[in-house]
Order: C-alpha cells, then sequence, then structure tokens
C-alpha cells in the first residue's frame, strides 16, 4: 500500500542524500519525493510516497527517525490532507484541436501555457486522481511529454 | 587559537587522552599542534589499525574511541573500521583531514567525498567548513556516538579550517532536536506490566542477552541477580559474552549458528523469549521464521528500529535495559518452579568432552586458555574458526571483557583492537586469540606492540589455512578447498622476532600446558604460534538458513549437508 510520510529535516547539504541513501540501501520503494524549504529556512520539508506493508512502513519511519538531521517524520496517509501535484504535458495539437483541448482543460481548471505551431503544453495541478484523468483525456490527441512533479501534502486545518 | 589548537581544546575538554592514527598532508596543521596539547597519540602503521585500536578502546571501556586520518586513501583505509563500529554499536570518533575548501569537489590531489563515503557506515558524519564551529560540532559527535545506542561518528576537516584564526571561541551547543532525539526513553508502562504477566505465565521461559547488556554499566549484575532468583535460564549472543557467570548452572551458553546444543534447544522450546539488547542477526536466529516457533516474544532494546525488523516481538518495548531489568526485577523475584524445564534443558548434550592430551586440538588450547583467565582478563578475537572456539570456551567474568566483531566480522580487528583495550587497561591482562589468516590482515601493529612495550599475549591459533572458509568447502563444497590453504605463511617466529616480539612455537599440548601460565604472568609481549590439528572443525554447527533444530554435532550426516550446500 502506498504511504503518504511528512518528514520535517535540517536544511543542510547532504539530507537529501543521506535520506535516499537510506531507502536505496534498505531496498525501501520510493514512489516519488518532493523537497522544498519551509517557512523556517532552517527546516525543509520532505513529502515522500513510498510503497510497502505496515511492517515496512514501520521500519521506514524508524529508521529516517535514527537519522541525525530528521527532525520529525509523520505518516499522514490516513489524515485528512489537501494533496496537490503539478503536471506539465506537451500535446499535439492542430489548429481546431487547439480550442477543443481548451475547453476540455477548463473542465479541469487546468490551462494551456504555451502554444506551438502543432502543440500546446498544458498545466494543471491536483491530486494524484486529477493529474491521472487530465491525462488520459489527452492521450487522444496525442501525447509529446510529460513532466509531474511528486506529491506535496498538507494536513487540514481543525474545521 | 588556530582551528588545530581548537580542535585538541575540544577534545581534551571531552576526556581524550588517547587518540590513534596517521599523519599526511591534509592533517599536517594539526599534527604540528599535537605535542602542545595533553593528548597520547599512538602511531599505528595503517590508519585501518587506527579505527580499530580506538574500536577496541571504547569496547573496553564504553568511553569514545577516537582516531585521526589524513585525506584521500587515509581516510578511505577507516571505512571498514567504522563499518565493523557501526555494526556492533561501538562509540567511535573518527576525524579526517580533507582537501582544503578551496579544492573541494576538483578531484584534488587526496580529495575523497568522506561524506558519502562514511553515511551508510556511521550513526553521522559531519564536514567543518568553518573553524568557529568546532566546539558544536565535536561536542554533538560526542554526544551522538554515546547517546541512545552508541556508534561511530566522521569528523571531515578541510585543511584550511586547522589552519584558520578563531577569532572567537564560541560555546558548544546541541541541537535541541537532538536532546530530544536521544532521551532516554520513557518505558511503556502498559507493555512492561504486560511482559510481567506473559512472563509469570510462562511454564518455560528462557532470556537471551546480547551487546546492549555488555554496553550498560550495572546491567548484567541485575540481569544475573534476576534471572537467579526466577530461575530462569539464560543464553547470550556472541556480543552478549561476559554478562553471565558461564560456572553456573542457569547458563546454557552462546546461541545460533555455532550455538551450544543446550541453548539452541532451550530458545526452540522455550515458550516465553526475553530478548534484551539484541538485534536477532542471521547468525543467531538461523532461518528466522523457524526461530524460537512456541515463544512470545519480549524484546527490550534502546533503539525502536530493532523492534519488528528480523523478528515480530509480541511485545516490543522501547527501553533501556537496566531501566527494565530494575522495573521487572521488583515485580517478579521468586522462582515459579521451572524445575521441570530445567531439568528437560539438563538433558541435552553438552560440547564434546576434548582429549586434550595427544593432539593439539583448537578447542583443547581454548580451554586452557579458559582455565588460566583471571577477573581482569579481556579476550580478544579475530574473526573465524578460533573465533567461534573461543566464543564456546573462553568465558571472561566480566561485561566488555570479550571484544570481537561480531555483526561484521572484520578479519583483521583483532590485533590493533587488542592494542586499544591494552592501552585503556595498562594493567589489565590482554590475551589475543587470532588465525594466520586474520592476522596478516593487520599485523603491522606488530610495531605498536613493540614500540609501546604493550604485554599483550598473541595466541595464533595457527592451521595453515582460512580454516572457517576451508570448514565450509569441507561441508558444503565438496570438500572444494579453493584458494583457502596458506600455502606460503611467513616463519612466524621470525617475523614476531623481526619486531622484536618474543615468540615460541608449540606443536604438543604438554609443552604449550606447560608454558602458558607462565606466560600469562609476563609483563611484555609475547607471541605463541600454536599448530592446531588443522583439519579441525567447528561444531556444534546449523548450516546457514537452517533452523536451529537441525543442528550438527559433528560431520557425519554427507548426505543431509550436500542437499544443502
Ligand atoms: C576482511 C575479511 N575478509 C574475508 C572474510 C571471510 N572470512 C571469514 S572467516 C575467514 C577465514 C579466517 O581465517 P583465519 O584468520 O586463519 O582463522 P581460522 O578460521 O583459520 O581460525 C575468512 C576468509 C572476512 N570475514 N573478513
Amino acid at each position: 500500500m502506498k504511504h503518504t510520510l511528512a518528514v520535517l529535516v535540517e536544511n543542510h547539504p547532504g539530507v537529501l542524500q543521506r535520506v535516499s541513501g537510506l531507502f536505496a540501501r534498505r531496498g525501501y520503494n520510493i514512489i516519488s519525493l518532493v523537497v522544498s524549504e519551509t517557512e523556517d529556512s532552517s527546516i525543509s520539508r520532505m513529502t515522500i510516497v513510498v510503497d510497502g506493508d505496515e511492517r515496512i512502513i514501520e521500519q521506514v519511519t524508524k529508521q529516517l527517525n535514527k537519522l541525525i538531521d530528521v527532525i520529525k517524520v509523520q505518516d499522514v496517509t490516513n489524515e485528512d490532507t489537501v494533496d496537490r501535484q503539478l503536471l506539465l504535458v506537451r500535446v499535439n495539437a492542430d489548429n481546431p484541436a487547439k480550442a477543443e483541448i481548451a475547453q476540455l482543460m477548463d473542465i479541469f481548471r487546468a490551462r494551456i501555457v504555451d502554444i506551438g505551431r502543432k502543440s500546446v503544453i498544458v498545466e494543471a495541478t491536483g491530486d494524484e486522481e486529477k493529474i491521472e484523468a487530465i491525462i488520459r483525456s489527452l492521450q487522444p490527441f496525442g501525447i509529446q511529454e510529460i513532466v509531474k512533479t511528486g506529491i506535496c501534502s498538507m494536513v487540514r486545518g481543525p474545521k | 587559537m588556530l582551528g588545530a589548537e581548537l580542535l585538541l581544546k575540544c577534545l581534551e575538554e571531552q576526556g581524550v587522552d588517547l587518540v590513534f592514527g596517521l599523519p599526511g598532508g591534509a592533517v599536517l596543521p594539526l599534527y604540528d599542534v599535537l605535542r602542545k596539547s595533553k593528548i597520547k597519540h599512538i602511531l599505528t602503521k595503517h590508519e585501518q589499525g587506527a579505527v580499530h585500536a580506538a574500536d577496541g578502546y571504547a569496547r573496553a571501556t564504553g568511553k569514545v574511541g577516537v582516531c585521526f586520518s589524513t585525506s584521500g586513501p587515509g581516510a578511505t583505509n577507516l571505512v571498514t573500521g567504522l563499518a565493523t563500529a557501526r555494526m556492533d554499536s561501538s562509540p567511535v570518533i573518527a576525524i579526517t583531514g580533507q582537501a582544503a575548501s578551496p579544492f573541494l569537489g576538483k578531484d584534488s590531489f587526496q580529495e575523497a567525498d568522506m561524506i558519502g563515503l562514511s553515511l551508510p557506515v556511521t550513526k553521522h558524519s559531519y564536514q567543518i567548513r568553518d573553524a568557529h564551529d568546532i566546539p558544536s560540532i565535536v561536542a554533538e559527535a560526542f554526544f551522538i556516538a554515546t547517546q541512545g545506542r552508541p556508534g561511530p561518528v566522521l569528523i571531515d576537516i578541510p585543511k584550511d579550517v586547522f589552519t584558520q584564526k578563531v577569532t572567537e571561541i564560541k560555546k558548544p551547543v546541541i541541537r535541541k532536536s537532538l536532546l530530544v532525539k536521544f532521551k532516554k526513553p520513557q518505558m511503556d508502562m502498559k507493555l512492561a506490566n504486560m511482559a510481567v504477566e506473559v512472563l509469570k505465565k510462562a511454564k518455560r521461559p528462557l532470556i537471551l542477552a546480547g551487546g546492549g547488556v555488555n554496553q550498560v554499566a550495572g546491567a548484567s549484575e541485575l540481569l544475573q541477580e534476576f534471572a537467579q532468583k526466577n530461575e530462569i535460564p539464560v543464553v547470550q549472543t556472541l556480543m552478549g559474552k561476559g554478562i553471565f557467570p558461564a560456572k553456573h548452572p542457569l547458563f546454557l551458553g552462546m546461541v545460533g549458528m555455532h550455538g551450544t546444543f543446550k541453548a539452541n534447544w532451550a530458545v526452540q522450546n522455550c515458550d516465553c523469549l526475553l530478548a534484551i539488547g539484541v538485534r536477532f542477526d542471521d547468525r543467531v536466529t538461523g532461518s528466522v521464521e523457524d526461530f524460537a516457533p512456541l515463544a512470545k516474544v519480549i524484546h527490550v532494546d534502546i533503539d525502536p528500529s530493532e523492534h519488528n525488523k528480523n523478528r515480530v516481538a509480541d511485545i516490543p518495548l522501547v527501553a533501556d535495559c537496566k531501566d527494565f531489568l530494575k522495573f521487572i526485577s521488583e515485580k517478579l523475584w521468586a522462582s515459579k518452579g521451572n524445575k521441570e524445564w530445567l531439568r528437560q534443558i539438563g538433558l541435552q548434550s553438552d560440547l564434546p568432552k576434548i582429549d586434550a592430551g595427544r593432539s593439539l586440538e583448537p578447542e583443547g588450547v581454548m580451554e586452557l586458555v579458559n582455565s588460566l583467565l583471571d577477573e581482569d582478563t579481556i579476550v580478544v578475537t579475530d574473526v573465524g574458526q578460533h573465533q567461534m572456539w573461543a566464543a564456546l570456551y573462553v568465558h571472561p567474568s566480566k561485561p566488555r571483557s570479550f571484544i570481537t566483531s561480531g555483526g561484521l566480522g572484520t578479519m583483521g580487528f583483532g590485533l590493533p583492537a587488542a592494542i586499544g583495550a591494552q592501552m585503556a587497561y595498562p594493567e589489565k591482562r590482554v590475551i589475543l586469540i587470532t588465525g594466520d589468516g586474520s592476522l596478516q590482515m593487520n599485523l603491522q601493529e606488530f610495531a605498536v606492540v613493540k614500540q609501546w612495550n604493550l604485554p599483550i599475549k598473541i595466541l595464533l591459533i595457527n592451521n595453515g589455512s582460512l580454516g572457517m572458509v576451508r570448514q565450509w568447502q569441507e561441508l558444503f563444497f565438496q570438500k572444494n578447498y579453493a584458494e583457502s590453504i596458506l600455502e606460503v605463511g611467513p616463519d612466524w617466529i621470525k617475523l614476531a622476532e623481526a619486531y622484536g616480539i618474543k615468540a615460541k612455537t608449540f606443536d604438543g599440548f604438554k609443552e604449550l600446558e606447560d608454558a602458558l601460565g607462565s606466560t600469562f604472568n609476563d609483563r611484555e609481549p609475547c607471541f605463541l604460534d600454536i599448530k592446531v590439528n588443522p583439519m579441525a572443525n567447528v561444531f556444534p554447527m546449523v548450516p546457514a538458513g537452517c533452523s536451529l533444530d537441525q543442528i550438527w554435532g559433528s560431520w557425519k550426516n554427507e548426505a543431509h549437508a550436500s542437499s544443502i550446500g
């Protein structure tokens, strides 16, 4: 099963190497990893999506906690979270198709950000499901190239 | 003050009075100011010797062992030693020189990425970019190396940081997140009480103690008292040697691949296994699915990641083992009648009696050594058959007095580790039990033994082969002795004498018996070349991957072996 871990780490050079090295060494399966500075510039936050059963996730969490530069590990899989991914996709598009794609993307609240002679680039954000749906809907036009970020995840505030 | 001077000052403040090392370009500024400090430097002849010596010192004392090396090849030579220390949770600090900052990342002369190289084999590693950070980084390094589950830390220092002028000496600060990380764990009382209940109900309880118990001062006494009052038998891992008196009837010996019949049988038949400070290594469990199949497992360890890693525990308790033992001793303090269980264990075979009289059998040599141990003897081993024979037959009676590379199984560990132990305790008797393969991996350190007149007794269990490899080839590879026979060995006597160390060869048991007692009482280094039966094998043995039930007492069942091999 996929788990999403929110990991706070010291913002030092080499932290990413320590974390990714740990995953590689112990044979854990990273699906995606996103790192960025937090509101406190001395701390970075990683959102790691990892695949494994309960026992593996327990080990991943504990091994991460042992790294000196890791401040906190939280498994947010079962939390109520806002999850977002950024997608850029270049699609074949002659002139009639351009309009069609623009309309289609409206439904997803995605947009065209670059227009070429025979192609367009679409930009979209959303959770995994939405991104998958957008890609599927663009497939009939002919996809030239896809770039996606990993998933960023934030626990919703108490209501 | 220069960075190098500040570093030495900080080391002194941490209580360091001894370091092992070998200089080179990048650390010249450090060595240049060394004689201004109170720290004694032991010049080993190889950096691997320095790191193992620091490790031996750390294992013998529980204090941090420190080593220095230059950048590049000096630093990479430390890697095996750091991995060795990591596997056995030994607090070693390695300080490596590095190419000067402007040259970093340019494949400069003797530049090696020590952070990258050391990452997987240390608890943590630092590179100091500004000499003003030295106090805090040194303080953190010592804190990390010793707190929680101990382990090695590397500090990499570019040459220009050693020569940097320090304008202001900052107070050392340990990050708050580290203080939190290594705060002594509060025992989960619900789980702890569950453990009490499980132990109360158990009809066939067993204690499995490991290196973790050796690490905590006073824990072994508590464990002994607890086991004796409750009449619970005790088995131990290789790293747990020294925590229980070997002659005590409750003591069943070592468990695992070369465990005793009694210990392995007890594990396979107990209904409750109280495992303290162990990590269920495959050399201990054999086939982990079949390990202690009837037991409820109570697993006490300070490192939560050890729980459910190899063997799933019924009760995983994160605790300092001393805290746990104190707690449990207050709850359980009388035998509940384990007589029948103890009687059944008693029916299992003892280790075979060796007729030491005629040929020089290694087990007989070990028994002889064992008979000559005193309270303060520290036994150090290398890796191979001799290590397992020593583990089975030589029983120092105190914690931290059997020093061996367990987790990594590093040949060449013995001699430098013995040097470290003897340096830590000049008055104690240090016995090195080594093999002709292992000793040749770091024998350059004979020079250190001589230079400091360390009265180490070097017992070479000489079988003319890489014995453990030869044994596996005999048992599992149809006696194809590929590259395991040491056809050309040195003339050991000449070799030891070339370093000015007294040496003697023994090929009969009687002469050895006559000589060993007086040799042990000598205050000089001494090398004993003991020519044992070259075809001797270590038994009992559980073939790799088998369950502990499949234990062989000797080499008879060839059909069975070939099906495994
Ligand atoms: C550095 C290293 N290389 C290789 C091995 C594999 N190995 C394990 S035991 C052994 C033989 C050890 O020979 P020796 O020191 O003579 O001891 P003996 O088994 O003969 O007692 C070898 C080669 C090892 N453990 N460590």
